[in-house]
């Protein structure tokens, strides 16, 4: 099938700055797409024949819920999404991430899981302090606290405990690395890495979306494999993979991202990841 | 190519056409706008973020 004649949805919520360069990236490969809006969309689960004239979909929601529905649906339509279903399912917990990550052999932090404000008081006395307590659901670091004594401790895990929504009440706790005031996201399509940064702040949390300035950082083998280790082991396709660097033990795998951001990431790499998606999107079947 | 700012009534002006829903910023007050229709640039508050939201 020739470019020209496949076709391509986009869904997403808004056009953000990462959809505008891969809508821009798919007009340059002369590939047609059409968008839509998420939050105008109604879905007929028995008569699904209108996503079926699409040879894929893309899935850029911004919100995780809309895209795990969207993607199981075009599973019932059998369409061929990017990313799959399983893939948004697996990053978008940060358990599940952390699973399959240990699964699959790949490095990462060292985490605790607790059910009740007294065994995630336990379990933050056990990992010690400073540690991390994170929302299991959530990005863009909300929610993420580093946690540096007990009387924070005691203070968080109360508030996570007054709150509703059950997710509030799983604790995942998590080592606080001692990084070199920055992180690692690199950006895996396909079996390639294509691209990393490092994400330098003076802030703990390091998220660009949180002011951390991006800057380029050399695909090394070593962040290469790691990457594509973390990358496969949440089920691959298009993915961004957040890493530390441990003094000790080298590249750690923190979190998989799957519905990646690169606005920062072009112009600090120099590297055309709208391109490359849409080359890898096109080149499967 | 203008739309006025529905925060600060401001112009926020566009080098090229912009695409339907697509987010931008007003350069006088600083508001996350969306474009919500194209012949004319209309623009309104962008939805705040959501509990969900992220990559």
């Amino acid at each position: 099938m020739s470019l020209q004649n496949m076709k391509i949805a986009i869904i997403c919520s808004l056009v953000r700055p990462e959809e505008k360069q891969l809508i821009e990236a798919f007009a340059r490969y002369n590939v047609p797409t059409e968008v839509h809006d998420d939050r105008s969309l109604i879905f007929d689960l028995d008569n699904l024949s209108f996503w079926k004239q699409y040879d894929v979909v893309v899935e850029r929601c911004v919100s995780q819920s809309r895209a795990q529905y969207v993607q199981r649906i075009m599973k019932l339509a059998g369409v061929r999404t990017v990313n799959t279903n399983e893939v948004i399912e697996n990053c978008g917990d940060k358990f599940i991430t952390t699973q399959l990550l240990l699964q699959n052999g790949v490095p990462t932090t060292k985490v605790l899981m607790a059910f009740t404000p007294e065994s995630a008081m336990q379990a933050i006395e056990q990992m010690g302090y400073p540690c991390v307590l994170k929302p299991v659901v959530g990005s863009w670091g909300r929610g993420v606290v580093r946690v540096n004594d007990r009387d924070a401790a005691e203070a968080v895990v109360n508030l996570r405990d007054e709150l509703g929504g059950y997710q509030q009440h799983v604790y995942y706790v998590q080592e606080l690395v001692k990084k070199p005031g920055r992180d690692i996201r690199s950006f895996v399509i396909g079996d390639e890495c294509v691209a990393a940064i490092y994400r330098t702040s003076q802030h703990w949390i390091t998220n660009t979306h949180l002011g951390g300035k991006a800057s380029n950082c050399p695909v090394t083998p070593e962040l290469a494999k790691i990457s594509i280790g973390a990358a496969k082991a949440v089920g691959g396709g298009i993915v961004a993979v957040d890493l530390f660097e441990d003094p000790e033990r080298g590249l750690l795998v923190n979190e998989v991202n799957h519905t990646m951001e690169f606005r920062n990431s072009v112009p600090a790499t120099g590297v055309d990841i709208p391109g490359k998606m849409v080359e890898w999107i096109v080149a499967q079947k | 190519m203008t739309a006025e700012c529905p925060e600060c009534a401001g112009d926020v002006k566009f080098k090229e056409a912009p695409m339907l829903h697509e987010l931008v910023r007003c350069g006088e007050c600083g508001a996350e706008l969306e474009v919500v229709a194209l012949d004319p640039i209309k623009l309104d508050l962008a939805p705040t973020e959501e509990e969900d939201w992220g990559e």
